[in-house]
């Protein structure tokens, strides 16, 4: 085994400086965590995919079948499909604000006024 | 939903015998990245135009009661939209995350991968590293399209580990645009050289900034009775491609240490096809010239130079679009793709010694197995900067 620590050498920063996105640090940080819980959401997912398609085929599993497991091209459409949707429903509030700039939209109290009135 | 709709699983990825077999959960990491990058470029990259239309420029227009003159002037404006800035920081944490499990999946295996490298490597007459090769400047600058340690750095000295992680990731970066073996640009050019000269066997081809040689190897297998060498300043990448290509077969294909600024190791007119794919936007305002005229010079009379790029700007192509093209350029480490996009690439070649009608620019899709691998898309859905669409700006050397 190497000696180098690989898990922390893994995530080494690249050299340049890092533009500031979001203007505060901490909502900087918030969203590397998140989007790597997101990541690893999607691994948990696939995994438990690998597992349940073993069982179906096998009737049985171990941790060596999951590691060679291989998606035939309809098992890899349809984890590929379940991934795609994952994504989806996690940026759905990204989605809908790109959407937002479509319309012109007034708040919703003035139509409530609006409606009140006339 | 399409087939095509839906990117390939990192499985389909070629394992030849350097490269770093992934986990289970590494490859569905990959596959995760795999599809956020196709939905941010694909789904919600459009996004950016809308904002820019329906708000920063209207904005603009009415601070300034002009159009904004140039795509850095776009840029300073969309840099205020709390959309872009977002979608911005979503990419950039999905390119650091690739650069986290490709580095990951590489170290904790880095002594089996070292261990297979230097095997393939021992005593090969076809691998030659010159430690008195220092990195230029605008290698190191910073670290390029944020790879930890970019294409020179080691962990441990004599290590493969920048090639190896190089060439996992390309895959989850392109979301399979480039095929399993990630050498589409490669691949393209076969098959373009092929319908442009057929029947023509070059003797003896440069490619200069060749990486790990995922795009110089399918022409040394598709000419295996051409020399081919591949020339890069980057040890480590050069070591893991030696090793590559040979697991692939091509053992007419020999990598050297070399900075392309001085190619005076090669006598004029040494080549009949000097190449580079995707690398002049990785040099600097006077090494590409410099590059150009050392490659012009070692290129023989009716000998081929090309190179493949993205598509330069110009005046036909929108400031939007400039735009957009140059997010890697501040937001993914790539500093000298700004400048290089707005180069005269015709008027360097031009004074390099290729006169105007000798050159042509030709468009170039990656060449992949449509079966499993997405045939890439170009538009306003195109994943800007890492598409497989490029344009090939190239001449054929006067015979006199």
């Amino acid at each position: 085994m190497s000696d180098i620590d690989y898990i922390l050498r893994a995530g080494a920063r690249a050299k340049g400086k890092r533009p500031d996105f979001l203007g505060d640090p901490s909502s900087e940080r918030m969203l590397s965590i998140l989007l790597a819980v997101v990541g690893e959401v999607s691994v948990l997912k696939e995994r438990l995919d690998t597992v349940e398609r073993l069982l179906d085929a096998e009737g049985t599993i171990s941790r060596a079948d999951i590691e060679k497991y291989r998606p035939d091209r309809d098992a890899a459409y349809e984890r590929g499909l379940m991934t795609k949707e994952y994504v989806a429903r996690i940026m759905r509030g990204v989605q809908q604000e790109m959407e937002a700039m479509q319309t012109d939209e007034k708040p919703v109290a003035d139509i409530s006024v609006d409606l009140r009135d006339n | 939903m399409k087939r095509e709709d839906v990117p390939p699983p990192y499985t389909a990825v070629t394992r030849h015998d350097v490269f770093p077999t992934p986990t289970h959960d590494e490859a569905a990491r990959f596959n995760f990245l795999t599809a956020f990058n196709k939905y941010l470029s694909g789904v919600i990259g459009p996004g950016n135009k809308l904002a820019y239309e329906k708000r920063v420029l209207p904005a603009f227009r009415a601070e300034h009661q002009r159009d904004p003159k140039d795509r850095f002037e776009i840029r300073h404006a969309m840099n205020k939209d709390p959309w872009h800035r977002f979608w911005s920081a979503c990419k950039r944490n999905s390119m650091e995350m690739r650069q986290q499990n490709g580095r990951a999946m590489v170290l904790r295996q880095l002594d089996a991968l070292d261990a297979k490298a230097r095997q393939l490597n021992a005593d090969r007459p076809t691998l030659q590293l010159d430690p008195s090769v220092a990195t230029p400047r605008y290698q190191n600058a910073v670290d390029i399209h944020c790879m930890p340690g970019s294409y020179h750095g080691e962990e441990r000295p004599g290590d493969v580990s920048a090639g190896a992680n190089y060439d996992c990731g390309i895959f989850a970066t392109t979301a399979g645009g480039l095929g399993a073996l990630s050498d589409g640009g490669g691949q393209a050019l076969v098959e373009w050289i092929k319908r442009e000269r057929p029947g023509w066997t070059p003797q003896r081809i440069l490619d200069v900034g060749c990486t790990i040689g995922h795009n110089i190897v399918p022409l040394a297998l598709a000419f295996p009775d051409t020399e081919i060498i591949a020339i890069d300043t980057a040890a480590p990448v050069l070591r893991y491609g030696h090793a590559r290509a040979q697991a692939l077969g091509a053992k007419n294909l020999k990598f050297i240490q070399m900075n392309a600024e001085d190619l005076s190791r090669f006598p004029d007119g040494h080549f009949d096809w000097v190449q580079t794919t995707m690398f002049l936007h990785e040099l600097s305002g006077k090494a590409l010239p410099q590059i150009i005229r050392e490659g012009v010079r070692v290129l023989a009379p009716g000998g081929l130079m090309l190179h493949l790029e993205q598509p330069q700007y110009s005046d036909e192509m929108p400031l939007y679009e400039q735009f957009i093209r140059d997010w890697d350029a501040f937001n993914n480490n790539e500093p000298f793709w700004s400048a290089m996009h707005a180069m005269d690439l015709k008027k360097i070649l031009e004074t390099a010694g290729l006169p105007r009608a000798s050159q042509f620019v030709t468009g170039v899709r990656a060449v992949v197995d449509p079966a499993v691998f997405p045939i890439a898309a170009s538009g306003e859905k195109e994943d800007h900067g890492r598409a497989a669409v490029w344009n090939a700006y190239g001449a054929w050397k006067p015979q006199s």
